[in-house]
């Protein structure tokens, strides 16, 4: 047992208007400059739909991910030789159009045109050219099924049903979908890397792209099942989401989550098996692959995990957080956080509690309670439409996860409104999804109370290391940034004197003569 | 006047090359890690892409193949090998042309496309201006060199094969030179002039060949940066 540490995050979709302020703070920290504009690391897609990019999801056209061939992980886009054999022209890279030609607006016109009948008017204009554009796709053109009877029977999920989906407005579903990158424990992006930039942080499984080392062979955008992974245009290198480290390793949960208007994304600490992952993501059968991710979660409650992950070195406050992990208990305990797309086989590591209210709303469009358990659960087994779409999103198909996971919210909902109502709970509802009503009720405070505290529980990076933390504290202050006793770098006002020219007040010439 | 000149030529500036190509490579490295790469430009466009780009690579490795074998083994290893002078040349020919012209269409479709594409002519820095003109320059001489071989039957394992040996056992011989065609001496002027902007263009790129990516394994793991994120703000005036 090789005991390792991921941050992983869940995502409650029942919460989730679409209202994009994960993905604009996000854009405003990450990707407000220039090579990126078209990039969004997080980004929140309307389902049924195309997503961005354009039918991501299309394995058979990108090559993302990976695949089993005689029991063996193999790379979807090709093995290591195809890889460099290709590096010329890379026949799987997504080009500007499937994301989409960014645009910005000509505002110079609206203060600068010349006096005129008619009011000036801002064009939009091609934020990679200039040149002025015809805006044809965005980012999020399908927002709330916008377009859908068009471009939604194009969602590979549909097409994968082989079934007729309707798109009418008053015959359809839809909820939102917000996508970061996966952090996977198995990344294809990192396998296909070329150069060795990109690679996982051994303390908490963050992946990121070293942009001193990527040379630009753009191996790792056409691995990423997920399209995660974004070319820089103008610097010629390979960035992606970087589940905001700087924040998680002072304590503070990433920009997208902190600013969640619907409070729906949960952070915290998962422990696995790492020596188990790669028989795990081998798996045959990709409706198994949920249980074999499941498999490679240590329970971190158990004496013997918890002794093996002290072994491998990881500090001792993150087993305690990993113990209190809103994440582990979704995902592990209650089972209602499911994989997107295990079939991709990089064992993805944000999870998303399905939604309900597809159900819901469908129920209560006939007429009857929508709320009242034995309704809900007819209603799940009913309604196969939603719960074979969200199963194509999150179990390989498979819809007895997703039956589960729905049955454990209706329940939670009947529970609950029972207690509110002031009316006697069914005592036999929580053992029809196998629960007991102590844990309907702890797993709705983590779902619908929610607190901050309980949403994130993010051990950081510093307290690991408050040994080393503690040598720095017992330096002389003196010596630190600025103070008299240091010696380079900086001017030192408090020991200048009027006759000395101080280095460092002064820019030097470049080879260090004095201007 | 011709010596002295020669010398320049053939014994200095080629010292000058490496030196600026070595020193270069060094500088970039320490000082523009981040600048170091392909600078590609697919994701504006793809379809010319793949006809021009890997017929200009391929192209061009099988050139670079010829070279090597052209210049650094003398023609007296190959006769010991049996290989007669007259097959070693139609072979070299043959081979030497299709590659060098798969390079020059490859290198006619890619530089079409930055011309035609607007996103890509965009993405065009100042160097790339500077490189791609001398380039195509390089190849164009070496083609019309190797076509004027056969013409007129010149051997240049005798006289330009010799000298860049010379030049690196560093006892170099410009007079070997002296009698050389044109385009042999201009193709190498331009080489070296290439060779000069290498480090300091996107070229530098084929230096770091991911050759290693072959026996790596696939997943990479790294321990965090020993800094933590929030780390020490650089002086005002440090200008690095």
């Amino acid at each position: 047992m090789r005991v390792m540490a991921q941050l992983a995050m869940v995502m409650n979709l029942d919460k989730c208007i679409g209202c994009h302020t994960c993905s604009v703070t996000c854009k405003q920290t990450w990707t407000n400059r220039g090579g990126v504009e078209y990039a969004w690391f997080n980004n929140v897609e309307t389902k049924p739909g195309q997503g961005y990019p354009r039918r991501y999801e299309d394995q058979s056209r990108w090559k993302g991910g990976w695949t089993v061939r005689n029991g063996r992980l193999r790379l979807a886009g090709g093995g290591r030789l195809r890889k460099l054999l290709n590096i010329f022209a890379n026949p799987d890279l997504p080009e500007l159009d499937d994301y989409y030609q960014p645009w910005t607006y000509d505002y110079r016109n609206l203060t600068e045109a010349p006096l005129s009948e008619d009011i000036p008017v801002a064009r939009p204009l091609s934020a990679v050219t200039g040149a002025p554009a015809e805006v044809k796709w965005g980012p999020n053109w399908e927002d709330s099924l916008g377009g859908a009877p068009q471009h939604a029977p194009e969602d590979p999920v549909v097409q994968k049903l082989g079934r007729d989906v309707r798109f009418e407005y008053e015959q359809s579903f839809m909820f939102f979908l917000p996508r970061i990158c996966e952090h996977c424990l198995n990344p294809s992006c990192v396998a296909s890397c070329p150069s060795g930039a990109m690679y996982k942080r051994t303390e908490d499984g963050i992946v990121l792209v070293d942009q001193d080392r990527c040379r630009g062979w753009r191996m790792c955008v056409s691995g990423c099942p997920y399209k995660k992974v974004y070319f820089n245009h103008k610097t010629g290198k390979a960035e992606k989401c970087t589940f905001c480290y700087p924040r998680l390793e002072v304590g503070q949960p990433t920009v997208c989550a902190e600013t969640c208007v619907g409070r729906l994304r949960y952070i915290g600490v998962m422990l696995y098996d790492a020596d188990k992952v790669g028989a795990a993501a081998a798996t045959e059968d990709e409706q198994r692959l949920y249980q074999a991710q499941l498999g490679v979660f240590l329970d971190p409650h158990d004496p013997a995990v918890a002794a093996a992950a002290e072994q491998s070195g990881i500090p001792h406050d993150w087993i305690t957080a990993a113990r209190r992990s809103p994440v582990y208990e979704l995902i592990a305990r209650y089972r209602v956080a499911l994989p997107l797309h295990p079939e991709y086989r990089t064992m993805p590591m944000v999870w998303y509690v399905p939604p309900l209210s597809p159900v819901v709303d469908a129920l209560s469009g006939t007429g009857f309670d929508g709320e009242e358990a034995g309704n809900l659960f007819g209603a799940i087994d009913a309604l196969r439409i939603p719960l074979d779409y969200l199963a194509g999103l999150f179990t390989a198909g498979d819809p007895e996860p997703v039956r589960l996971a729905l049955r454990r919210l209706g329940a939670m909902r009947a529970h609950m409104r029972s207690i509110n109502l002031g009316e006697p709970t069914d005592q036999r509802g929580p053992g029809r999804v196998g629960m007991t009503a102590a844990e309907i009720e702890s797993m709705y405070r983590l779902l619908a109370i929610a607190k901050y505290a309980d949403r994130y529980v993010i051990p950081t990076a510093g307290i690991g290391r408050a040994h080393e933390l503690e040598g720095i504290a017992t330096r002389c202050s003196l010596d630190g940034d600025g103070g008299p006793g240091m010696v380079d770098g900086r001017t030192d006002l408090f020991t200048w004197r009027d006759d000395e020219r101080p280095d460092g007040m002064f820019p030097t010439l470049r080879g260090g003569a004095r201007p | 006047m011709t010596d002295a000149f020669d010398l320049l030529l053939w014994a200095v500036l080629p010292y000058l090359t490496l030196v600026v190509l070595v020193g270069g490579l060094v500088w970039r490295y320490r000082h523009d890690r981040f600048g170091w790469t392909t600078r590609s430009s697919q994701l504006h466009e793809s379809r010319l892409l793949r006809i021009g780009s890997p017929l200009f690579h391929f192209g061009l490795l099988f050139v670079i193949g010829g070279h090597v074998a052209g210049l650094l083994v003398p023609a007296s290893v190959t006769r010991w090998l049996g290989v007669h002078d007259e097959m070693y040349h139609l072979v070299s020919f043959t081979a030497g042309g299709l590659a060098g012209a798969g390079t020059v269409v490859g290198l006619g479709v890619l530089l079409y496309r930055r011309w035609r594409t607007p996103a890509v002519r965009r993405a065009t820095s100042g160097d790339d201006r500077l490189m791609y003109p001398l380039l195509a320059a390089t190849v164009l001489l070496g083609m019309t060199a190797t076509v004027l071989t056969r013409s007129i039957d010149y051997d240049y394992r005798a006289t330009v094969s010799p000298w860049f040996r010379s030049i690196l056992l560093l006892d170099p011989d410009p007079s070997l030179m002296s009698a050389v065609p044109l385009p042999y001496r201009l193709h190498a002027l331009f080489a070296m002039a290439l060779f000069a902007l290498w480090p300091f263009s996107r070229l530098v790129h084929a230096f770091s060949a991911p050759v290693h990516y072959l026996i790596r394994p696939y997943i990479v793991y790294r321990t965090r940066d020993h800094r933590l994120a929030s780390r020490r703000a650089r002086p005002g005036w440090d200008d690095t």
